[in-house]
């Protein structure tokens, strides 16, 4: 198939296991994120698929061309390191033309391409710049069009935006998804922020302990998690034991309508704190009471103790019940919005 | 960041101190020297104050400044193949596990411990028909009979560049560990082979350091007046060896200051041109 293609790659550093076995197929001009806790083997499968690091076992494919054992020079690659390593000693349109410098092309083409490439980052006229001069912000663009430059058939980014400050981000990750969807360029993107995941990826790949724990959409991801790990790690949520008792579902200490699959006698509902609605006590619903209420202006968090059980849920102030600290409130729990988790 | 002056001694003890050490160590010393160089020798006594410019007047004659041009070729000679053979090694050494850094470095630093005279007869013998290395050759069979290897031009350079390495990958040792490793591995996906980062990115981001260590090597190398002696002919003989022989010899002290201090200015020279020519580099 045309795309990156990854299969059964593993990468052993000694005893650890950093990559375990990972199948993966990327389609042209995809956009994924490759998300998950630090130390989950995110950065390792980054590396190989740059050729960085070579895989103990497993091949790695462009476009059906094995690029396994292909030296990283040979790739023809754009990538965004966590430090950004722009190089020192050159200007930003040295650094830009680096790549066409090495490709042997004409003083004057380079000079084309990288005021090609400045506008495109959104920086005209900056070739002549030191790099050390520029802003946190403004060294992210360069290096994002030096990784550019060629036209590279995959961009690769490890962490590009960790440098910066919060508001800062969550601009670049707009703009660089908008860059992407103008180049239409396979792009692979490594990050811990699943907010930025979110906010980019077409694809997000969730990966825990060297392994692919979902790969799929960022609402299916959130709306349908394949187990509690994905659950709790995307966005927030409340992971509550749900048992089989005769032919009924016990929740909270209160029947449920959550059916369980055939056979399986105890999992865990992964329920969002905004799909727990507060109600008046009831003997039909789960009995909670709050502990804590956090007012953030534009969403009220409720903290609750459900017989030992914590949760919270979440409402907007316009739907904000009239409740407070030590009041016992029923939860109502949609089965619809809510997943049932078997491991 | 605006700072207010330094008021009363205390305040000022900071720099009186340093400045102090500099007057009693160097300028009190080297001043001696200049003035010296202008004083007139007694045949058969020291020397009497005047302000003579026989001493340098005497230096101008064609034996010393061949002298003059063969130690800055020498120095430059021991200063360029120290940095050729340190670069590499010393990049190696910092990519490498830190248990394995530590050990070479040791080992290099244990030529500090050496004197010079140990350095100069271990490599005087190492290079001799008798017990140099030559018999190993023979014995491998790629030469046909052991030969001599000092005194030559090449003996003085080796032994030069040995007693300089240590130096050279001291200086250059904390820049090259301190460089990013993904500045390579940037090069290398934007499509440079190992090889080609190395000389597009790793040296040009280390020049600044690459100068420091060919200034520092030369400046070391200017001063050897033992080596020269032990691996070379009369002819690979240096200032410096001229110097002492001038000092400690003939005790002819003005003329040795004369030609220290000339020493001085044309290795203060070389070592602002490289600056200089560093600094348009950079631009």
């Amino acid at each position: 198939m045309s795309g990156l293609v990854l299969k059964g790659v593993s990468r052993d550093f000694g005893p650890v296991k950093a990559v375990k076995d990972v199948d993966l197929e990327v389609p042209n001009g995809r956009f994924v994120c490759l998300l998950g806790p630090s130390g989950c083997g995110k950065t390792t499968l980054l590396r190989m698929i740059a050729g960085l690091d070579a895989p103990t076992t497993g091949t790695i494919s462009i476009d059906g061309e094995d690029i396994t054992h292909q030296p990283t020079h040979q790739r023809n690659l754009g990538m965004v390191f966590q430090s950004l390593a722009l190089f020192p000693h050159l200007t930003v349109g040295g650094n830009i033309a680096y790549a066409l410098r090495i490709r042997g092309l004409s003083k004057e083409e380079q000079a084309r391409r990288v005021e090609e490439l400045l506008a495109l980052v959104h920086l005209p006229g900056y070739a002549d710049r030191a790099v050390a001069k520029l802003s946190g912000g403004q060294r992210q663009r360069v290096a994002i069009a030096r990784a550019l430059a060629v036209s590279p058939r995959l961009f690769l980014l490890d962490e590009p935006l960790s440098a910066l400050d919060a508001k800062l981000r969550e601009a670049m990750q707009v703009e660089l998804r908008q860059l992407q969807q103008q180049l239409g360029i396979t792009t692979i993107v490594v990050t811990h922020d699943q907010r930025e995941a979110m906010t980019m990826a077409d694809t997000v790949i969730v990966m825990k302990g060297g392994e692919i724990r979902q790969a799929a959409s960022p609402v299916e991801i959130y709306r349908k998690p394949a187990d509690t790990f994905v659950a709790d790690f995307i966005g927030s949520t409340n992971l509550i034991d749900i048992i089989r008792d005769g032919d009924r579902t016990v929740l909270l200490g209160r029947s449920s309508a959550v059916a369980l699959p055939y056979g399986v006698s105890k999992a865990t509902l992964s329920v969002r704190p905004e799909d727990i609605e507060l109600a008046a006590p009831s003997p039909d619903l789960p009995e909670a009471k709050i502990t804590f209420v956090r007012d953030l202006g534009g969403a009220i968090e409720f903290f609750l103790d459900a017989s030992g059980t914590q949760v919270v849920a979440v409402t907007s102030p316009r739907a904000r019940p009239q409740v407070t600290v030590g009041d016992r409130v029923g939860l109502r729990l949609d089965p619809a919005h809510s997943v049932v988790l078997t491991r | 960041m605006r700072r207010e002056p330094a008021r009363g001694l205390v305040q000022h003890l900071p720099v009186i101190f340093p400045g102090l050490m500099l007057t009693i160590f160097f300028i009190v010393p080297f001043g001696t020297m200049v003035a010296v160089s202008f004083f007139r020798r007694q045949q058969g006594g020291f020397y009497v104050p005047d302000f003579v410019l026989a001493n340098y007047a005497r230096f101008l004659t064609p034996f010393f400044g061949n002298v003059l041009v063969f130690s800055l070729y020498l120095a430059i000679a021991v200063a360029v193949v120290s940095l050729v053979i340190a670069v590499p090694f010393t990049y190696l050494i910092a990519r490498s596990r830190r248990q394995t850094q530590v050990i070479w470095l040791v080992a290099l630093l244990s030529i500090l411990s050496l004197s010079e005279v140990i350095i100069g007869f271990a490599w005087s013998t190492l290079l001799s028909r008798t017990a140099g290395i030559t018999n190993l050759l023979v014995w491998l069979g790629l030469m046909g009979a052991p030969q001599a290897l000092v005194p030559s031009f090449e003996a003085v350079l080796t032994g030069m560049v040995y007693q300089a390495m240590p130096y050279a990958v001291l200086v250059l040792y904390p820049s090259m560990v301190r460089l990013d490793p993904t500045l390579t591995e940037a090069a290398r996906t934007l499509g440079a082979s190992p090889l080609k980062a190395f000389f597009t990115v790793v040296l040009p981001a280390l020049r600044t350091t690459l100068i420091a260590t060919l200034i520092m090597a030369f400046i070391f190398a200017l001063g050897s007046y033992l080596l020269p002696q032990i691996l070379g002919r009369p002819s690979h003989w240096t200032l410096s060896v001229l110097i002492t022989d001038q000092a400690l010899y003939q005790s002819n002290m003005p003329f040795a200051a004369a030609m220290a201090v000339f020493l001085v200015l044309v290795s203060l020279a070389l070592v602002a041109l490289t600056m200089f020519a560093g600094k348009k580099l950079e631009a």
